[in-house]
């Protein structure tokens, strides 16, 4: 923070050992000339994210992979660092991810992607300027809300965590249910979204197949092999990870891939996150 | 009613879902933002991205709860010929509060539409879902003023007419006995919108 300066000293480092030098809180006044009023060290970008998050892991591999700097603030869900006071200054929907940039704070996953890739003016596939492939890219973001997103962390919920991390049983018919529409999910991100494309939204890789792809890195956690008896999806998941970077992918995706060696929920922690368990079981 | 699940209709939507767009080979679902006007979806950045951030957060907020609320308030009885399940219209209504809350609390406190000081794209998304809970006597706005007031303002830039015109299947009520049902149609809608409400 506060940016390079004299000898590899932070300007505002450098005028604070002066006014040590001095023996005052000011540096002399002549320095003002040789070292230009500094603005206090603005905050750079912020990004709250728990990796466990499907959208925080969309957001966190769209920054690394176009190198925007930011600072990770990470927020445990299942810590309940969510509710703190700071967090919610930051945003006060209680969710993750959000972005804080400067004064301006932002949630909701699918703008805080787009805000970056304008911001930072990240490659045009990612958010294609061209009115017709843009609105591809919207259609999936559109659609992907209740559709893909809730299969997807309800499978992962009621395969893995509830009897692994939170001991309660889950209905067999519920699970059922779920996998079903996950299935009916899958078929039309095939038939409607990736049809005979590389990717989601065309020839090109975008923040749809970024924001699909962590979708369904859920189910895969919990033991779901969802791309084995669909060789077309498969092919796209090859093709997405190799765009994005294996070791990125992988280091997006660590925190996920141990979710199933968590330690069982103490007494507190159950109680905690009894309304969310409740929204993951039930409509 | 049931043209949704028509072949031609799932040509241009293999989702089965309005609204969509056609426009000459370009066929479109979902997507709000196709072409407008820049106070609609203003093109300075920080303005924009509100206006993305409220779209965003609509889907499951209140376009889920409202829609969930007419289905089972309005379709549901009209396609099943059953009585309206009370209990579970309160239940949904419960779901939609705190997305009320929030606008009325957070977002409409602090300017006179939901992204700026200008009627956008949020405010015809929001203001056309929660009209969905309006036929059956649903005062939604008995507990928020500030919504009560901002719904009043929308309305007046969009004009009376024009919202009357688009809402106007929404508005009138439906007498089933009016209606001409495919029975097998109406069941298979009936069952549609019990697993949708599940």
């Amino acid at each position: 923070m506060g940016g390079e300066g004299v000898a590899g000293l932070g300007y505002q480092e450098l005028r604070t050992s002066l006014c040590w030098v001095t023996g005052g809180t000011r540096p002399l006044p002549f320095l003002s000339w040789v070292l230009p009023a500094v603005p206090a060290p603005a905050m750079g970008l912020e990004l709250y994210l728990d990796l466990l998050s499907q959208p925080c892991r969309a957001v966190y591999i769209f920054a690394k992979k176009n190198s925007i700097p930011f600072e990770l603030r990470t927020v445990d869900l299942l810590k309940g660092q969510n509710h703190s006071d700071d967090f919610v200054q930051v945003n006060p929907l209680r969710k993750v991810p959000a972005l804080k940039d400067g004064d301006f704070t932002l949630a909701e996953s699918v703008a805080i992607l787009l805000y970056l890739a304008r911001k930072y003016e990240a490659p045009d596939h990612w958010y294609p300027q061209d009115l017709q492939a843009r609105a591809r890219v919207d259609e999936y973001l559109s659609w992907q809300h209740t559709a893909l997103r809730t299969s997807c962390t309800r499978t992962m919920w009621q395969k893995m965590m509830f009897p692994i991390f939170l001991g309660q049983r889950v209905p067999p018919e519920t699970l059922a249910n779920t996998l079903a529409e996950l299935d009916r999910c899958l078929q039309l991100l095939e038939d409607k979204f990736l049809k005979d494309q590389d990717f989601l939204a065309g020839p090109h890789m975008s923040v749809a197949d970024l924001v699909a792809i962590t979708e369904l890195m859920h189910p895969v956690s919990a033991g779901c092999d969802i791309f084995k008896s669909r060789p077309k999806l498969a092919a796209w998941r090859q093709r997405v990870e190799a765009a994005v970077g294996e070791d990125l992918f992988r280091e997006a995706h660590a925190v996920l891939m141990k979710a199933k060696d968590l330690p069982p929920a103490d007494t507190a922690m159950k109680e905690r996150l009894k309304p969310l368990a409740q929204l993951f079981l039930y409509a | 009613m049931g043209e949704h699940l028509n072949p031609e209709f799932l040509k241009v939507n293999p989702a089965g879902k309005v609204p969509a767009l056609r426009d000459g080979d370009f066929l479109l679902a979902k997507s709000c933002k196709y072409q407008t006007e820049a106070h609609r979806y203003p093109p300075e950045l920080q303005a924009h991205t509100r206006v993305d951030e409220c779209l965003a957060w609509q889907h499951t907020a209140t376009q889920q709860p409202a829609t969930n609320i007419h289905l089972c308030e309005c379709l549901l009885p009209h396609f099943s010929q059953q009585p309206m399940d009370a209990t579970q219209v309160e239940q949904l209504l419960g779901k939609l509060t705190p997305a009320l809350g929030h606008l009325d609390q957070e977002l409409l406190a602090a300017r006179p539409f939901l992204a700026s000081g200008q009627v956008s794209l949020e405010d015809l998304m929001a203001f056309t879902e929660l009209m969905q809970p309006s036929p059956v006597g649903c005062n939604l706005f008995r507990d928020w003023p500030q919504l009560a007031a901002w719904w009043a303002r929308v309305e007046a830039a969009l004009g009376p007419e024009l919202v009357q015109k688009a809402h106007r299947h929404v508005l009138q009520s439906q007498d089933p006995q009016e209606a001409q049902w495919d029975p097998q149609m109406a069941q298979k809608l009936a069952q549609l919108v019990k697993e949708q409400l599940r």
